[in-house]
């Protein structure tokens, strides 16, 4: 019988084609959020909200941390099952983890509407 | 498998490049785990109000965030390059030994360079 571990990875494909796709992703937004940095040093603060003002501009900066998120869960998750052994242990770090990643999330959505 | 030889003398085992790089591509993700909740914190005041930007240029001018945010640029931009190089290897564009080191240094040299770039850019 295989033995299973509450705290294992459970999908390691699936996973792994997630990690790329969001990485793709956040290297794409960073790019661009970097390249305009790079033209505009010194923005100012309406040239800085500009940025952020259209609805197409927070819905991508929403789907680039969401990726941010979930890229960050695999790797943390995959750093834990690594190096912590203990099943309890792992799983009281998994569930802060999964938590924090949770309230970030809430977190950004108002960052980004409630400018 | 209890009779596997082991050899975990950390101070005689030498770590190959590919190695090196690997390493730092699992610390500096950790890192910007860490940091997340300091840079969704420096995004919102920078967005909320004309009054918590200025204080965040303000806070920016302090040598110790100044370190600590160029530290968390080099972070991303290792964990970024290394990560493209991941998926070069993945895509079977870079493979065998040579490729390996060259593309390791490649990896060490960009990120290191493009720190250097935003770095004064920004500042």
């Amino acid at each position: 019988m295989v033995n299973r571990m509450v705290t294992g990875a459970h999908y390691g494909l699936r996973d792994w084609l997630a990690q790329r796709v969001t990485a793709v992703a956040i290297a794409a937004y960073s790019i661009f959020v970097g390249a305009w940095l790079l033209l505009h040093p010194q923005p100012g603060y309406d040239g800085w909200t500009g940025l952020f003002s259209s609805n197409v501009m927070r819905t991508f900066s929403l789907l680039f941390l969401l990726a941010v998120f979930y890229h960050a869960w695999i790797g943390v998750r995959d750093i834990v099952m690594d190096y912590v052994k203990p099943a309890f242990i792992r799983l009281a770090i998994h569930v802060v983890v999964i938590l924090l990643l949770v309230l970030y999330t809430l977190w950004s959505v108002q960052i980004l509407w409630g400018m | 498998m209890p009779s596997r030889p082991k050899h975990l003398d950390l101070f005689s085992i030498k770590l190959p490049l590919p190695g090196f790089v690997s390493i730092l591509h699992r610390v500096s993700g950790a890192l910007l785990f860490l940091a997340l909740p300091l840079l969704l914190w420096l995004l919102q005041q920078s967005l909320r109000s004309i009054e918590t930007y200025t204080r965040v240029s303000e806070l920016l001018q302090s040598g110790l965030l100044r370190l600590v945010l160029l530290g968390l640029l080099w972070g991303f931009l290792h964990h970024l390059c290394a990560g493209i190089r991941y998926l070069l290897i993945d895509a079977h564009l870079v493979s065998g030994l040579a490729q390996a080191r060259s593309s390791s240094w490649l990896v060490l040299a960009v990120s290191l360079s493009l720190t250097a770039l935003f770095g004064v850019r920004l500042w």
